[in-house]
């Protein structure tokens, strides 16, 4: 059975230090070009497709800014 | 399908646990202290023990914690919150204990303290965060600073003839009899972070079996003071802490 999974960033408060990004298995995560307003490029879902859900990034966010949904298709 | 399909209250598998505090935390990004906060967040959530727990806060970086975790707390003088904690878990027996430390706290200033807490083998939790670096003062050696670290009081890197060699304190705490449960471990990475839950909780519940005390060492970064990114600190952790900071149960009774 396939899943598929969303993440949702809290990016006011998120710092951008980028430990969801390096330990998500699937490549979903980036740090956005953006800022938010103390400046730091958070985090987001650059390839929403390949989210699973699997909560990894989650997990290790020292900030617990990630919400994380899963579907099973 | 589509993210706003996907994104439904039905669909939440991970938030973050109410224990914590929406304060935003006042760590560096990418520092393991709000990991850790999470992780002790998620336990009490786990244990239903919220208006159980009194938590011990030190001095360093971590004398914020009771911002961010809504639960009691005490803050103690500088290495003294194994004493405080001692008195706590005295006076209410039946309330769960932790004290929060830093390696600065804990293994310089504290030391005295938190061996005697251990050796009377009071029923109280000790985490002790091991950055092998003193992060609030501006990143200066402490005990247990690597040899060859550079940090800012050894620029040349740590020399065992004039600064010493780096305290495995947790070894020393395994060897006396008051303790019950002595681990090391870390929060890096997500499995990782998992088994520092299951080691949290184990603590916890030791706390209220009358075993003794139970000590979590977690080694964790300090990628301000090492002059390193989040990602690269892990990696350099990895790399070197581990290696002389084995991961795992040193004693488990």
């Amino acid at each position: 059975m396939a899943v598929k999974g969303a993440i949702v960033v809290d990016t006011d408060k998120c710092k951008g230090c980028g430990v969801c990004a390096a330990n998500c298995p699937t490549q979903t995560i980036a740090l956005s070009k953006q800022v938010n307003g103390k400046g730091y490029n958070f985090a987001y879902m650059e390839n929403p497709d390949n989210c699973t859900g699997c909560t990894n990034c989650a997990t290790v966010c020292p900030d617990a800014v990630i919400t994380v949904y899963r579907v099973k298709i | 399908m589509d993210v706003n399909d996907i994104i439904r209250p039905e669909n939440m598998v991970y938030a973050k646990t109410p224990i914590l505090t929406d304060t935003v935390m006042h760590y560096c990004p990418g520092c393991p202290h709000g990991t850790v906060h999470k992780v002790i967040a998620e336990v009490i959530e786990e244990m239903g023990i919220q208006d159980k727990t009194i938590g011990i806060s030190p001095v360093g970086c971590a004398v914020l914690a009771y911002n961010y975790i809504d639960i009691d707390w005490e803050q103690a003088a500088h290495g003294r919150a194994p004493a405080l904690a001692t008195a706590t878990k005295r006076l209410n027996p039946d309330k769960y204990v932790f004290t929060y430390q830093g390696d600065g706290d804990l293994a310089s200033i504290g030391t005295a303290e938190v061996m005697h807490a251990c050796n009377r083998g009071e029923n109280i939790v000790v985490i002790f965060i091991n950055n092998a670096i003193y992060g609030m003062t501006g990143g200066q050696m402490a005990p247990t600073t690597l040899l060859g670290q550079k940090t800012a009081t050894t620029p040349y890197g740590r020399d065992a003839k004039l600064n010493g060699y780096p305290l495995k304190i947790t070894e020393l705490i395994a060897q006396l009899e008051g303790t019950c449960y002595v681990t090391r471990q870390s929060a890096h990475n997500p499995a990782a972070v998992r088994k520092l839950k299951k080691a949290v909780r184990k603590a916890f519940e030791n706390s209220m079996m009358d075993k003794g005390t139970s000590f979590v060492e977690v080694v964790s970064t300090c990628n301000s003071g090492w002059k390193l990114s989040p990602v690269q600190a892990n990696k350099w952790m990895e790399e070197n802490m581990f290696p002389f900071y084995q991961l795992g149960d040193l004693k488990d009774r």
